[in-house]
Protein backbone atom coordinates (compact mmCIF):
# COMPACT_ATOMS: atom_id res chain seq x y z
CA UNK A 1 0.00 0.00 0.00
CA UNK A 2 3.04 2.50 1.14
CA UNK A 3 3.99 1.82 -2.54
CA UNK A 4 1.31 2.78 -4.08
CA UNK A 5 1.21 6.08 -2.32
CA UNK A 6 4.60 7.13 -2.89
CA UNK A 7 4.29 6.54 -6.16
CA UNK A 8 0.88 8.65 -6.37
CA UNK A 9 2.90 11.23 -4.36
CA UNK A 10 5.76 10.71 -6.68
CA UNK A 11 3.46 11.10 -10.13
CA UNK A 12 1.68 14.02 -8.44
CA UNK A 13 5.01 15.91 -8.03
CA UNK A 14 5.17 16.60 -11.94
CA UNK A 15 3.23 19.53 -13.04
CA UNK A 16 1.36 18.41 -15.73
CA UNK A 17 0.09 15.42 -13.66
CA UNK A 18 -1.85 17.57 -11.79
CA UNK A 19 -3.07 19.51 -14.44
CA UNK A 20 -4.38 16.38 -15.92
CA UNK A 21 -6.05 15.94 -12.90
CA UNK A 22 -7.64 19.13 -12.70
CA UNK A 23 -9.10 19.14 -16.43
CA UNK A 24 -10.05 15.59 -15.90
CA UNK A 25 -11.91 16.18 -12.77
CA UNK A 26 -13.60 19.36 -14.60
CA UNK A 27 -14.30 17.88 -17.75
CA UNK A 28 -16.25 15.18 -16.11
CA UNK A 29 -17.90 17.36 -14.14
CA UNK A 30 -19.16 19.83 -16.72
CA UNK A 31 -20.26 16.65 -19.23
CA UNK A 32 -21.92 15.19 -15.92
CA UNK A 33 -24.24 18.35 -15.53
CA UNK A 34 -26.53 17.95 -18.74
CA UNK A 35 -26.15 14.44 -19.15
CA UNK A 36 -29.53 14.12 -17.80
CA UNK A 37 -31.20 16.57 -19.84
CA UNK A 38 -29.21 14.54 -23.21
CA UNK A 39 -30.86 11.69 -21.90
CA UNK A 40 -34.50 12.80 -20.72
CA UNK A 41 -34.80 15.12 -24.07
CA UNK A 42 -33.73 11.94 -26.41
CA UNK A 43 -30.76 13.89 -27.75
CA UNK A 44 -28.24 11.69 -27.23
CA UNK A 45 -27.91 11.05 -30.41
CA UNK A 46 -26.47 14.48 -30.31
CA UNK A 47 -23.70 14.33 -28.97
CA UNK A 48 -22.27 11.48 -30.01
CA UNK A 49 -22.66 12.89 -33.71
CA UNK A 50 -20.94 15.78 -32.85
CA UNK A 51 -17.81 13.45 -31.32
CA UNK A 52 -17.85 12.40 -34.20
CA UNK A 53 -17.36 15.58 -36.46
CA UNK A 54 -15.06 16.52 -33.86
CA UNK A 55 -12.92 13.84 -34.90
CA UNK A 56 -12.87 15.11 -38.37
CA UNK A 57 -12.25 18.82 -37.53
CA UNK A 58 -9.54 17.21 -35.88
CA UNK A 59 -8.00 15.51 -38.75
CA UNK A 60 -8.60 18.90 -40.44
CA UNK A 61 -6.92 20.92 -38.18
CA UNK A 62 -4.02 18.60 -38.01
CA UNK A 63 -3.52 18.69 -42.16
CA UNK A 64 -3.68 22.70 -42.12
CA UNK A 65 -0.87 21.72 -39.10
CA UNK A 66 -2.47 23.92 -36.70
CA UNK A 67 -0.63 24.52 -33.09
CA UNK A 68 -4.13 25.22 -31.21
CA UNK A 69 -6.36 22.91 -32.53
CA UNK A 70 -9.27 23.57 -30.47
CA UNK A 71 -9.42 27.15 -32.30
CA UNK A 72 -10.71 25.24 -35.68
CA UNK A 73 -12.44 22.18 -33.97
CA UNK A 74 -14.31 23.97 -31.48
CA UNK A 75 -16.36 26.37 -33.89
CA UNK A 76 -16.90 23.33 -36.18
CA UNK A 77 -18.45 21.25 -33.76
CA UNK A 78 -20.83 24.20 -32.61
CA UNK A 79 -21.69 24.94 -35.86
CA UNK A 80 -23.02 21.05 -36.09
CA UNK A 81 -24.15 20.96 -33.17
CA UNK A 82 -26.86 23.19 -33.87
CA UNK A 83 -26.73 21.79 -37.51
CA UNK A 84 -27.78 18.37 -35.85
CA UNK A 85 -30.67 19.83 -33.77
CA UNK A 86 -32.17 21.11 -36.41
CA UNK A 87 -32.14 17.59 -38.20
CA UNK A 88 -32.98 16.42 -34.87
CA UNK A 89 -36.25 18.03 -34.43
CA UNK A 90 -37.44 16.78 -37.93
CA UNK A 91 -38.97 13.65 -36.67
CA UNK A 92 -39.15 11.93 -39.49
CA UNK A 93 -36.65 9.11 -40.52
CA UNK A 94 -35.24 11.34 -42.68
CA UNK A 95 -33.27 13.34 -39.75
CA UNK A 96 -32.17 10.47 -37.95
CA UNK A 97 -30.13 8.82 -40.81
CA UNK A 98 -28.81 12.57 -41.96
CA UNK A 99 -27.56 12.68 -38.51
CA UNK A 100 -26.20 8.68 -38.99
CA UNK A 101 -24.56 9.64 -42.30
CA UNK A 102 -23.39 13.36 -40.82
CA UNK A 103 -20.94 11.17 -38.04
CA UNK A 104 -20.16 7.91 -40.24
CA UNK A 105 -18.85 10.74 -42.97
CA UNK A 106 -16.92 12.84 -41.05
CA UNK A 107 -15.10 9.82 -39.83
CA UNK A 108 -13.98 8.63 -42.68
CA UNK A 109 -13.16 11.62 -44.33
CA UNK A 110 -11.03 12.62 -40.79
CA UNK A 111 -9.05 9.19 -41.31
CA UNK A 112 -8.97 9.99 -44.69
CA UNK A 113 -7.01 13.34 -44.22
CA UNK A 114 -4.98 12.57 -41.61
CA UNK A 115 -3.79 9.31 -44.03
CA UNK A 116 -2.91 10.78 -47.24
CA UNK A 117 -1.62 14.70 -45.12
CA UNK A 118 0.18 13.68 -42.22
CA UNK A 119 3.77 13.78 -41.78
CA UNK A 120 3.84 11.75 -38.50
CA UNK A 121 5.49 8.63 -38.13
CA UNK A 122 3.11 7.06 -36.11
CA UNK A 123 -0.15 7.80 -38.37
CA UNK A 124 -2.21 4.67 -36.62
CA UNK A 125 -0.81 5.85 -33.12
CA UNK A 126 -2.28 9.30 -33.91
CA UNK A 127 -5.54 8.04 -35.10
CA UNK A 128 -5.87 6.14 -32.03
CA UNK A 129 -5.06 8.70 -29.79
CA UNK A 130 -7.63 10.93 -30.97
CA UNK A 131 -10.54 8.11 -31.20
CA UNK A 132 -9.49 6.32 -27.92
CA UNK A 133 -8.06 9.53 -25.84
CA UNK A 134 -4.11 9.42 -24.90
CA UNK A 135 -2.42 5.84 -24.02
CA UNK A 136 -0.68 6.93 -21.12
CA UNK A 137 -0.33 10.11 -18.49
CA UNK A 138 -1.71 13.28 -20.81
CA UNK A 139 0.42 15.90 -22.22
CA UNK A 140 -1.39 18.55 -21.03
CA UNK A 141 -0.04 22.43 -21.21
CA UNK A 142 -0.71 24.82 -19.01
CA UNK A 143 -2.37 27.01 -21.74
CA UNK A 144 -4.72 23.88 -22.34
CA UNK A 145 -5.29 23.57 -18.85
CA UNK A 146 -6.70 27.20 -18.68
CA UNK A 147 -8.90 26.85 -21.41
CA UNK A 148 -10.29 23.83 -20.10
CA UNK A 149 -10.50 25.54 -16.58
CA UNK A 150 -12.64 28.78 -18.48
CA UNK A 151 -14.62 26.96 -20.60
CA UNK A 152 -16.00 24.87 -17.38
CA UNK A 153 -16.42 27.82 -15.35
CA UNK A 154 -18.30 29.51 -18.01
CA UNK A 155 -20.30 26.03 -18.93
CA UNK A 156 -20.76 25.70 -14.93
CA UNK A 157 -22.44 29.01 -14.70
CA UNK A 158 -24.71 28.73 -17.56
CA UNK A 159 -26.14 25.43 -15.99
CA UNK A 160 -26.86 27.40 -12.62
CA UNK A 161 -28.66 30.32 -14.59
CA UNK A 162 -30.59 28.25 -17.17
CA UNK A 163 -31.35 24.98 -14.08
CA UNK A 164 -34.93 25.97 -13.87
CA UNK A 165 -35.54 26.69 -17.46
CA UNK A 166 -33.83 23.81 -18.65
CA UNK A 167 -35.79 21.51 -16.43
CA UNK A 168 -39.01 22.83 -17.75
CA UNK A 169 -38.12 22.44 -21.14
CA UNK A 170 -36.94 18.94 -20.64
CA UNK A 171 -40.18 18.03 -18.89
CA UNK A 172 -42.09 19.52 -20.59
CA UNK A 173 -41.72 21.21 -24.12
CA UNK A 174 -44.77 22.60 -25.30
CA UNK A 175 -45.98 23.37 -21.60
CA UNK A 176 -43.36 25.24 -21.39
CA UNK A 177 -43.59 27.08 -25.02
CA UNK A 178 -47.28 27.80 -23.65
CA UNK A 179 -45.85 29.70 -20.94
CA UNK A 180 -43.80 31.52 -22.76
CA UNK A 181 -40.28 30.14 -22.29
CA UNK A 182 -38.22 30.71 -25.59
CA UNK A 183 -37.78 26.74 -25.90
CA UNK A 184 -36.03 26.75 -28.89
CA UNK A 185 -33.40 28.81 -28.29
CA UNK A 186 -32.93 26.77 -24.53
CA UNK A 187 -32.65 23.80 -27.06
CA UNK A 188 -30.48 25.57 -29.12
CA UNK A 189 -28.03 26.60 -25.83
CA UNK A 190 -28.12 22.98 -24.82
CA UNK A 191 -26.66 21.60 -28.17
CA UNK A 192 -24.02 24.16 -28.19
CA UNK A 193 -22.95 23.94 -24.93
CA UNK A 194 -22.81 19.89 -25.25
CA UNK A 195 -20.12 20.88 -28.61
CA UNK A 196 -17.92 22.77 -25.71
CA UNK A 197 -18.28 19.77 -23.38
CA UNK A 198 -17.34 17.15 -26.20
CA UNK A 199 -14.51 19.33 -27.65
CA UNK A 200 -13.22 19.95 -24.10
CA UNK A 201 -13.23 16.53 -22.86
CA UNK A 202 -12.21 14.87 -26.25
CA UNK A 203 -8.44 15.33 -25.91
CA UNK A 204 -8.91 12.94 -22.18
CA UNK A 205 -10.77 10.18 -23.44
CA UNK A 206 -10.88 10.49 -26.84
CA UNK A 207 -14.11 11.23 -29.68
CA UNK A 208 -14.92 7.49 -29.33
CA UNK A 209 -15.73 7.38 -25.74
CA UNK A 210 -17.02 10.74 -24.64
CA UNK A 211 -20.30 9.98 -25.33
CA UNK A 212 -20.04 7.95 -22.31
CA UNK A 213 -18.81 10.59 -19.94
CA UNK A 214 -21.84 12.19 -20.91
CA UNK A 215 -24.80 9.67 -20.83
CA UNK A 216 -23.46 7.43 -18.11
CA UNK A 217 -23.66 9.08 -14.97
CA UNK A 218 -26.97 10.54 -15.61
CA UNK A 219 -28.21 7.01 -16.50
CA UNK A 220 -26.71 5.18 -13.43
CA UNK A 221 -28.12 8.23 -11.70
CA UNK A 222 -31.83 7.79 -12.95
CA UNK A 223 -31.51 4.27 -11.94
CA UNK A 224 -32.05 5.41 -8.00
CA UNK A 225 -33.05 8.79 -7.63
CA UNK A 226 -36.41 10.73 -7.90
CA UNK A 227 -35.97 13.94 -8.53
CA UNK A 228 -34.52 15.98 -10.95
CA UNK A 229 -31.86 17.76 -8.68
CA UNK A 230 -31.01 14.71 -6.89
CA UNK A 231 -30.63 12.70 -10.54
CA UNK A 232 -28.02 16.14 -10.96
CA UNK A 233 -25.81 16.25 -8.33
CA UNK A 234 -25.49 12.10 -8.13
CA UNK A 235 -24.53 12.06 -11.92
CA UNK A 236 -22.00 15.08 -10.86
CA UNK A 237 -20.58 12.91 -7.89
CA UNK A 238 -20.54 9.79 -10.06
CA UNK A 239 -18.85 11.44 -12.69
CA UNK A 240 -16.21 13.03 -10.88
CA UNK A 241 -15.55 10.26 -8.84
CA UNK A 242 -15.24 7.96 -11.80
CA UNK A 243 -12.77 10.22 -13.78
CA UNK A 244 -10.50 10.80 -10.58
CA UNK A 245 -10.42 6.61 -9.86
CA UNK A 246 -10.28 5.97 -13.52
CA UNK A 247 -7.10 8.68 -13.55
CA UNK A 248 -5.30 7.32 -10.08
CA UNK A 249 -5.70 3.87 -11.59
CA UNK A 250 -4.65 4.76 -15.17
CA UNK A 251 -1.00 6.10 -13.77
CA UNK A 252 -0.48 3.43 -11.31
CA UNK A 253 -1.05 0.41 -13.86
CA UNK A 254 0.10 1.92 -16.74
CA UNK A 255 -3.79 1.15 -18.50
CA UNK A 256 -4.82 4.21 -20.98
CA UNK A 257 -7.20 6.94 -19.14
CA UNK A 258 -10.40 7.06 -21.36
CA UNK A 259 -10.73 3.63 -21.58
CA UNK A 260 -9.83 2.98 -17.79
CA UNK A 261 -12.57 6.02 -16.97
CA UNK A 262 -15.33 4.81 -18.71
CA UNK A 263 -14.77 1.35 -17.66
CA UNK A 264 -15.09 3.03 -13.66
CA UNK A 265 -18.41 4.47 -15.12
CA UNK A 266 -19.57 0.78 -16.61
CA UNK A 267 -19.06 -0.88 -13.02
CA UNK A 268 -20.70 1.99 -11.49
CA UNK A 269 -23.71 1.51 -13.71
CA UNK A 270 -23.79 -1.67 -12.62
CA UNK A 271 -23.65 -1.03 -8.84
CA UNK A 272 -26.80 1.31 -9.50
CA UNK A 273 -28.82 -0.93 -11.50
CA UNK A 274 -28.66 -3.43 -9.35
CA UNK A 275 -29.09 -0.79 -6.14
CA UNK A 276 -32.35 0.13 -8.19
CA UNK A 277 -33.62 -3.16 -8.85
CA UNK A 278 -33.42 -3.83 -4.96
CA UNK A 279 -35.50 -0.63 -4.34
CA UNK A 280 -38.54 -1.11 -6.39
CA UNK B 1 -65.86 41.75 -22.32
CA UNK B 2 -65.20 38.43 -23.23
CA UNK B 3 -62.07 36.46 -21.74
CA UNK B 4 -61.49 35.16 -25.24
CA UNK B 5 -63.07 35.93 -28.77
CA UNK B 6 -62.65 34.50 -31.99
CA UNK B 7 -64.23 35.23 -35.42
CA UNK B 8 -64.14 33.63 -38.30
CA UNK B 9 -60.86 31.50 -37.22
CA UNK B 10 -59.36 28.95 -40.06
CA UNK B 11 -56.68 26.58 -38.02
CA UNK B 12 -54.50 24.29 -39.79
CA UNK B 13 -50.60 23.35 -40.34
CA UNK B 14 -48.44 24.99 -43.04
CA UNK B 15 -51.20 27.04 -43.97
CA UNK B 16 -53.71 24.37 -44.63
CA UNK B 17 -57.18 24.64 -42.99
CA UNK B 18 -58.20 21.52 -40.99
CA UNK B 19 -61.24 23.76 -39.43
CA UNK B 20 -62.67 26.75 -41.19
CA UNK B 21 -65.51 29.36 -39.85
CA UNK B 22 -65.34 29.04 -35.96
CA UNK B 23 -66.75 31.80 -34.20
CA UNK B 24 -66.83 31.72 -30.64
CA UNK B 25 -66.53 33.53 -27.26
CA UNK B 26 -65.54 32.56 -24.02
CA UNK B 27 -67.08 34.59 -20.71
CA UNK B 28 -65.37 35.54 -17.53
CA UNK B 29 -66.48 31.94 -15.39
CA UNK B 30 -67.35 29.73 -18.21
CA UNK B 31 -66.34 25.94 -18.74
CA UNK B 32 -66.70 25.73 -22.24
CA UNK B 33 -66.30 21.80 -23.48
CA UNK B 34 -64.82 21.25 -27.36
CA UNK B 35 -66.19 18.27 -28.66
CA UNK B 36 -66.20 16.50 -31.96
CA UNK B 37 -64.49 13.57 -34.03
CA UNK B 38 -60.87 12.65 -33.92
CA UNK B 39 -59.26 14.59 -36.49
CA UNK B 40 -61.98 17.47 -36.20
CA UNK B 41 -59.44 20.26 -34.70
CA UNK B 42 -59.79 20.02 -31.29
CA UNK B 43 -55.95 19.92 -29.91
CA UNK B 44 -55.26 22.44 -33.30
CA UNK B 45 -57.51 24.73 -31.95
CA UNK B 46 -55.71 24.82 -28.16
CA UNK B 47 -52.60 24.65 -29.92
CA UNK B 48 -53.84 28.15 -31.88
CA UNK B 49 -55.25 29.62 -28.76
CA UNK B 50 -52.26 29.30 -27.11
CA UNK B 51 -49.78 30.53 -29.44
CA UNK B 52 -47.92 27.29 -30.46
CA UNK B 53 -49.64 27.65 -34.29
CA UNK B 54 -50.67 30.96 -35.72
CA UNK B 55 -54.19 30.48 -36.99
CA UNK B 56 -54.61 30.30 -41.06
CA UNK B 57 -56.91 33.24 -40.90
CA UNK B 58 -59.25 35.25 -38.56
CA UNK B 59 -58.37 36.41 -35.21
CA UNK B 60 -58.29 35.99 -31.40
CA UNK B 61 -58.91 38.52 -29.22
CA UNK B 62 -57.78 38.28 -25.81
CA UNK B 63 -60.13 40.93 -23.27
CA UNK B 64 -60.40 41.56 -19.70
CA UNK B 65 -56.62 42.53 -19.65
CA UNK B 66 -55.67 38.54 -20.33
CA UNK B 67 -51.62 38.15 -20.87
CA UNK B 68 -50.45 35.91 -23.49
CA UNK B 69 -48.73 33.70 -20.85
CA UNK B 70 -51.32 33.92 -18.03
CA UNK B 71 -53.00 30.87 -19.45
CA UNK B 72 -52.61 27.30 -17.74
CA UNK B 73 -52.31 24.52 -19.73
CA UNK B 74 -52.39 20.75 -19.03
CA UNK B 75 -51.46 18.90 -22.15
CA UNK B 76 -51.60 15.00 -23.03
CA UNK B 77 -48.59 13.30 -21.36
CA UNK B 78 -45.69 12.75 -23.73
CA UNK B 79 -43.95 9.30 -23.24
CA UNK B 80 -40.91 10.88 -22.45
CA UNK B 81 -42.55 11.98 -19.03
CA UNK B 82 -43.36 8.14 -17.93
CA UNK B 83 -39.92 7.18 -17.72
CA UNK B 84 -39.07 10.48 -16.21
CA UNK B 85 -37.51 11.52 -12.90
CA UNK B 86 -38.52 14.74 -11.07
CA UNK B 87 -40.29 15.56 -7.55
CA UNK B 88 -44.01 16.59 -7.90
CA UNK B 89 -42.93 19.85 -6.33
CA UNK B 90 -40.15 20.30 -8.86
CA UNK B 91 -42.50 19.63 -11.71
CA UNK B 92 -45.48 21.90 -10.28
CA UNK B 93 -43.12 24.45 -9.47
CA UNK B 94 -41.60 24.90 -13.06
CA UNK B 95 -45.46 25.88 -13.94
CA UNK B 96 -44.18 29.50 -11.78
CA UNK B 97 -41.42 30.06 -14.28
CA UNK B 98 -44.24 32.28 -16.40
CA UNK B 99 -43.95 35.29 -13.53
CA UNK B 100 -40.33 34.98 -13.48
CA UNK B 101 -39.31 37.29 -16.45
CA UNK B 102 -35.35 37.59 -16.77
CA UNK B 103 -35.20 35.99 -13.01
CA UNK B 104 -33.06 32.69 -12.83
CA UNK B 105 -34.53 31.59 -9.68
CA UNK B 106 -37.73 31.14 -7.71
CA UNK B 107 -39.24 33.85 -5.16
CA UNK B 108 -40.29 32.57 -1.76
CA UNK B 109 -44.11 33.45 -2.94
CA UNK B 110 -43.74 31.01 -6.07
CA UNK B 111 -43.04 28.14 -3.50
CA UNK B 112 -45.50 29.45 -1.36
CA UNK B 113 -47.97 29.09 -4.30
CA UNK B 114 -47.10 25.98 -5.74
CA UNK B 115 -47.76 24.27 -2.02
CA UNK B 116 -50.71 26.17 -1.36
CA UNK B 117 -51.78 25.00 -5.10
CA UNK B 118 -50.76 21.12 -3.96
CA UNK B 119 -52.63 21.53 -0.76
CA UNK B 120 -55.86 22.73 -2.69
CA UNK B 121 -56.07 19.55 -5.12
CA UNK B 122 -54.78 16.96 -2.34
CA UNK B 123 -51.48 16.28 -3.58
CA UNK B 124 -49.34 18.09 -0.53
CA UNK B 125 -48.56 14.64 0.68
CA UNK B 126 -46.94 13.35 -2.47
CA UNK B 127 -44.63 16.62 -2.90
CA UNK B 128 -41.25 14.47 -2.74
CA UNK B 129 -42.65 11.65 -4.48
CA UNK B 130 -41.49 10.86 -7.86
CA UNK B 131 -43.63 11.77 -10.49
CA UNK B 132 -43.04 7.93 -12.45
CA UNK B 133 -44.31 6.32 -9.49
CA UNK B 134 -47.58 8.04 -9.24
CA UNK B 135 -50.56 6.57 -10.31
CA UNK B 136 -52.85 8.10 -13.59
CA UNK B 137 -55.08 10.37 -11.81
CA UNK B 138 -52.32 11.43 -9.43
CA UNK B 139 -50.22 12.74 -12.29
CA UNK B 140 -53.29 14.62 -13.87
CA UNK B 141 -53.36 16.20 -10.64
CA UNK B 142 -49.89 17.16 -10.24
CA UNK B 143 -50.15 18.20 -14.00
CA UNK B 144 -53.33 20.47 -12.99
CA UNK B 145 -51.46 22.36 -9.77
CA UNK B 146 -48.77 23.43 -12.17
CA UNK B 147 -51.03 24.52 -14.67
CA UNK B 148 -53.30 26.75 -11.85
CA UNK B 149 -49.15 28.40 -10.69
CA UNK B 150 -49.66 29.48 -14.15
CA UNK B 151 -52.88 31.42 -13.95
CA UNK B 152 -55.55 32.40 -11.48
CA UNK B 153 -57.53 32.89 -14.69
CA UNK B 154 -58.14 30.77 -17.88
CA UNK B 155 -57.27 27.09 -17.90
CA UNK B 156 -57.14 24.56 -21.11
CA UNK B 157 -57.17 21.04 -20.82
CA UNK B 158 -56.92 18.40 -23.78
CA UNK B 159 -58.35 15.62 -23.00
CA UNK B 160 -57.24 15.02 -19.29
CA UNK B 161 -58.88 11.91 -18.31
CA UNK B 162 -57.78 10.14 -21.11
CA UNK B 163 -56.09 6.56 -20.27
CA UNK B 164 -57.35 7.43 -16.55
CA UNK B 165 -59.88 4.63 -15.15
CA UNK B 166 -63.73 5.41 -14.38
CA UNK B 167 -63.23 6.19 -11.02
CA UNK B 168 -59.94 8.45 -11.16
CA UNK B 169 -62.43 10.70 -14.24
CA UNK B 170 -64.73 10.94 -12.28
CA UNK B 171 -62.66 12.30 -9.61
CA UNK B 172 -60.50 14.81 -12.02
CA UNK B 173 -64.24 15.79 -13.06
CA UNK B 174 -65.03 16.60 -10.19
CA UNK B 175 -62.21 18.83 -9.11
CA UNK B 176 -62.19 20.97 -12.22
CA UNK B 177 -66.02 21.91 -11.86
CA UNK B 178 -64.48 22.65 -7.97
CA UNK B 179 -62.23 25.00 -9.02
CA UNK B 180 -64.49 26.47 -11.73
CA UNK B 181 -67.46 27.23 -9.56
CA UNK B 182 -65.54 27.77 -6.69
CA UNK B 183 -62.27 30.10 -7.49
CA UNK B 184 -64.48 31.33 -10.86
CA UNK B 185 -61.62 29.80 -12.92
CA UNK B 186 -62.64 30.08 -16.71
CA UNK B 187 -62.21 25.93 -17.87
CA UNK B 188 -61.81 25.39 -21.51
CA UNK B 189 -62.00 21.27 -21.93
CA UNK B 190 -61.34 19.05 -25.19
CA UNK B 191 -63.05 16.02 -23.88
CA UNK B 192 -64.03 12.34 -25.54
CA UNK B 193 -66.29 11.52 -23.23
CA UNK B 194 -69.39 13.61 -24.28
CA UNK B 195 -71.84 12.59 -21.55
CA UNK B 196 -69.49 13.66 -18.73
CA UNK B 197 -68.77 17.00 -20.68
CA UNK B 198 -72.44 17.72 -20.59
CA UNK B 199 -72.64 16.64 -17.58
CA UNK B 200 -70.49 19.77 -16.25
CA UNK B 201 -69.91 21.95 -18.96
CA UNK B 202 -71.73 25.18 -19.17
CA UNK B 203 -70.87 25.84 -22.96
CA UNK B 204 -70.40 23.44 -26.01
CA UNK B 205 -68.22 24.24 -28.78
CA UNK B 206 -68.80 21.25 -31.52
CA UNK B 207 -66.20 21.02 -34.13
CA UNK B 208 -67.05 19.44 -37.45
CA UNK B 209 -66.93 20.07 -41.05
CA UNK B 210 -68.13 23.27 -41.73
CA UNK B 211 -72.01 22.22 -41.55
CA UNK B 212 -71.51 20.66 -38.44
CA UNK B 213 -70.42 23.31 -35.98
CA UNK B 214 -72.02 23.91 -32.77
CA UNK B 215 -71.63 26.68 -30.47
CA UNK B 216 -73.44 27.76 -27.36
CA UNK B 217 -75.13 26.76 -24.30
CA UNK B 218 -75.11 23.30 -23.12
CA UNK B 219 -79.32 23.05 -22.64
CA UNK B 220 -79.06 23.95 -26.31
CA UNK B 221 -76.77 21.47 -27.57
CA UNK B 222 -78.93 18.70 -26.12
CA UNK B 223 -81.77 20.06 -28.15
CA UNK B 224 -80.28 20.54 -31.60
CA UNK B 225 -79.65 18.25 -34.28
CA UNK B 226 -75.97 18.06 -33.98
CA UNK B 227 -76.15 17.23 -30.58
CA UNK B 228 -78.73 14.37 -30.53
CA UNK B 229 -76.92 12.67 -33.47
CA UNK B 230 -73.46 13.02 -31.96
CA UNK B 231 -74.72 12.25 -28.84
CA UNK B 232 -76.23 9.25 -29.90
CA UNK B 233 -73.56 8.01 -31.96
CA UNK B 234 -70.40 8.34 -29.08
CA UNK B 235 -73.06 6.59 -27.00
CA UNK B 236 -73.44 3.41 -29.19
CA UNK B 237 -69.45 4.02 -28.82
CA UNK B 238 -69.19 4.09 -25.48
CA UNK B 239 -71.83 1.37 -24.83
CA UNK B 240 -69.50 -1.44 -27.32
CA UNK B 241 -65.98 0.08 -25.19
CA UNK B 242 -67.91 -1.26 -22.06
CA UNK B 243 -68.28 -4.46 -23.43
Amino acid sequence: MNEVIEKLVLYFEYPFVRYAFVVVVLSALCSSLFGATLVLKRFSFIGDGLSHIAFGAIAIAAVLKLTNETVLVMPVTIVFAVLLLGMGQNTKIKGDAAIAMLSVGSLAVGYLLMNAFSTSSNIAGDVCTTLFGSTSILTISKTDLIVSVVASIIVIIIFFLTYNRIFAVTFDETFAKATGIRADFYNLLIAVVIAIIIVLAMNLVGSLLISALVIFPALSAMRVFGSFKSVIICSAVISVVCAAAGLVVSVLAGTTVGATIVVANIVVFGIFYTAGLVRR
Amino acid sequence: MSLITCRDLSLGYDGRAVVSGLSFSVEKGDYLCIVGENGSGKSTLIKTLLGLLPAVSGEITFGDNLKRFEIGYLPQQTEAQKDFPASVYEIVLSGCLNGCGFRPFYTKEQKKKSTGNMEKLGIADLAKRCYRELSGGQQQRVLLARALCATHRLLLLDEPTAGLDPNASADFYKLVSKLNLDDKITIIMISHDVATALAHASHILHIGNSKSQFFGKTDEYNKSDIGTSYICSCGGKHHERSN
